[in-house]
């Protein structure tokens, strides 16, 4: 079963901008699914589509199996969300703030809602801070509630957008840390982010969106695979070097003052180098190598600033 | 370079449906409590109250509302044998009552502070209502719990008609308190010239607050429709303040004399109905009723409008 996945989903803003372009998201039970792409590309507007928030155009989502937004009251309360920030009444404390939540749900016990409360607060560290005012939490601290608001009770998906915005690398490191804990526990984590470092060390599963659209979707091994890798050496004869490139078949051969590089594809990178050497092409260096993740992520979303919407 | 390494063990691993399980294992936390909805109801209710009733705001504006009977019987208590005649209005009247009689406060004190002062601490709790948690942010997450659109604007309502009804009481309380300090007390004569004991006095008191309590949930309605178009809660209480003013002007325009009853404002005074023998009955339903439309319209127009918006705060 797939805990989150839609059809062509698709949110067209009044004033006509397309901010989600039909995406068919699949994300798997128990995995750890990264929904990444710089902002503005549509990840809170898919992510208010999911949780029922927001009410798509066109197109069908469904969140552990129940169709959303019409499920929202059958499935909703097996899942933890943090949306677009905290938010909370600065007027009470974080612990009373939790629990107006838990008043909200209809399916949660009132006996246990204390037990409960004191639990999530303790699994974030804000145990200690439980009676303090919202209004004095620091941001790390605000982002830390949110998070334990989504685990008041056991969840089977938790929906994370942009978690750790905001925070310090302590906090990020700590956030992180949780997301970990979350998935041990067998809970399907969703979390969105601009900035795949934040997220590529606990993700086992990707989707990059660009400008409303779903450029890639899988496992992250799978992306890495999509990186080709390419086959570089270090020569004063790099004419030559690409011409032994060439006899091997490698694509998108390069020659430059002193090296010459191509994509090394399916053929053997010792085989590479010995014909390189057979040639008499005078080896000063030799590497394969593939581009990182970072790359890659770049190279589906656009770099900087060149990112449209 | 293992970068195309295929095997990324532990992560493939949890992508394994029989790891799933310990969310699973816990069916007896996970599954939801079949519980009664009525109680979860009022669990929402409860914690809604609370949340109005707690707030320093809320709290400070019931406090200077009890005030205002205080500083009306003061005032008139001071100033008692000289007021005698002066105005017009069921409020004048009741002026020349109250020295003979404190019971008399409440219906001063409703009558004057229902032009102004109860409509808007009835307009800042239905403002705020919706559009506060919109402006918070926490309006997402209410719903992401979920607490279900319907089911979070009926509490809402509950409670901002709860707020009026807890306004009105608390004015007809201090004056009669205050009525009973500073006036004599004993059997009411009503506006119709008979008189009656003090016990069906009382009881006309209460049908009266009662009356404006009725008046006022109709206002509240009007007020979490507004509530529910913008994120700023100033805003929402702003307008609704500035509807109310506006409905009693144009009730004063002898030219728009025709669309006067059915403006919201036009039937809030008519609980002087109540103080006539035999009781004016027919006047006192029309007020009814028109506070039952406005009240079954804008709470329809509010429901129709949040079940069907996108939440973009």
């Amino acid at each position: 079963m797939t805990a989150v996945s839609s059809t062509a989903l698709t949110k067209r803003f009044r004033g006509g901008q397309l901010a989600v372009d039909h995406i068919d998201l699949r994300v798997p039970d128990g995995s750890v699914y990264g929904f990444l792409g710089p902002n503005g590309s549509g990840k809170t507007t898919t992510i208010r589509m999911l949780l029922g928030l927001a009410f798509p155009t066109s197109g069908q989502a469904e969140l552990l199996g129940v169709p959303m937004p019409g499920g929202a009251n059958q499935v909703l309360h097996r899942v933890g969300s943090l949306v677009e920030g905290p938010a909370f009444y600065p007027f009470l404390s974080g612990r009373d703030n939790l629990a107006r939540y838990d008043a909200a749900d209809r399916t949660a016990d009132a006996r246990t809602a204390d037990l409960r409360i004191a639990a999530a607060l303790d699994r974030v560290g804000l145990l200690a801070a439980a009676r303090k005012r919202y209004r004095h939490y620091s941001l790390g601290m605000k982002q830390r509630l949110a998070i334990a608001a989504g685990l008041l009770r056991p969840r089977e998906l938790i929906i994370l957008d942009e978690p750790t915005n905001g925070l310090d690398p302590q906090g990020t490191r700590e956030v992180r840390a949780l997301i970990r804990q979350i998935a041990a526990d067998g809970t399907t984590v969703f979390v969105s982010s601009h900035l795949l470092a934040e997220v590529e060390q606990v993700c086992t599963h990707v989707g990059v969106m660009r400008t409303g659209r779903l450029v890639f979707q899988g496992a992250l091994a799978e992306l890495r695979r999509t990186g080709a890798a390419r086959v570089t050496v270090q020569t004063a004869d790099a004419e030559g070097a690409v011409k032994v490139f060439a006899t091997l078949g490698l694509a998108d051969t390069q020659a430059g003052p002193d090296e010459a590089s191509a994509v090394l594809g399916d053929a053997e990178p010792e085989r590479v180098c010995a014909e390189l050497v057979h040639a008499g092409i005078g080896v000063r260096g030799f590497s394969v190598a593939a581009p990182s993740l970072e790359d890659l992520f770049v190279g589906l979303t656009g770099e900087g600033f060149d990112v449209d919407g | 370079m293992s970068t195309a390494d295929p095997a990324f063990p532990a992560p493939a691993l949890s992508a394994d449906p029989a790891l799933a399980g310990p969310a699973q294992a816990g069916p007896v936390l996970v599954a939801p409590v079949r519980r009664s909805p009525a109680r979860a109801w009022l669990r929402l209710f409860g914690a809604e109250l609370r949340l109005v009733f707690w707030r320093k705001r809320n709290l400070l504006l019931l406090a200077v509302t009890a005030l205002f009977p205080v500083i009306i019987g003061i005032a008139l208590r001071v100033a008692a044998p000289h007021s005698r005649g002066g105005g017009n209005g069921p409020g004048a009247t009741f002026f020349n009552q109250l020295a003979g009689n404190g019971v008399f406060l409440a219906f001063i004190a409703l009558s004057t502070l229902l032009i102004l002062v109860l409509p808007v601490v009835v307009a800042v709790v239905a403002g705020d209502s919706v559009a506060g948690e919109a402006g918070y942010g926490t309006l997402r997450y209410l719903l992401a719990v979920p607490a279900g659109r319907s089911r979070l604007l009926a509490v809402k309502l509950a409670v901002i008609v709860v707020f009026g009804l807890c306004a009105t009481v608390i004015v007809s309380a201090v004056s009669l308190a205050v009525g009973a300090g500073l006036f004599p007390i004993g059997p009411v004569t009503l506006l119709s010239g008979s008189t009656v004991p003090l016990a069906d006095g009382l009881l006309r008191v209460l049908f009266v607050t009662l009356y404006v309590a009725a008046a006022m949930a109709a206002l509240g309605a009007i007020g979490l429709a507004i509530s529910t178009l913008t994120e700023h809660a100033i805003g929402a209480i702003a307008a609704i303040a500035i509807l109310v003013v506006t409905s009693e002007v144009v009730d004063q325009v002898p030219q728009l004399a025709a669309i006067g009853p059915y403006l919201p404002t036009h039937w809030w005074l008519s609980f002087d109905s109540i103080l006539r023998a035999p009781v004016d009955t027919s006047t006192l339903l029309k007020g009814l009723l028109s506070f039952g439309v406005y009240l079954v319209l804008f709470g329809s127009f509010a429901w129709a409008r949040f079940t069907s918006a996108d939440v973009t705060s």
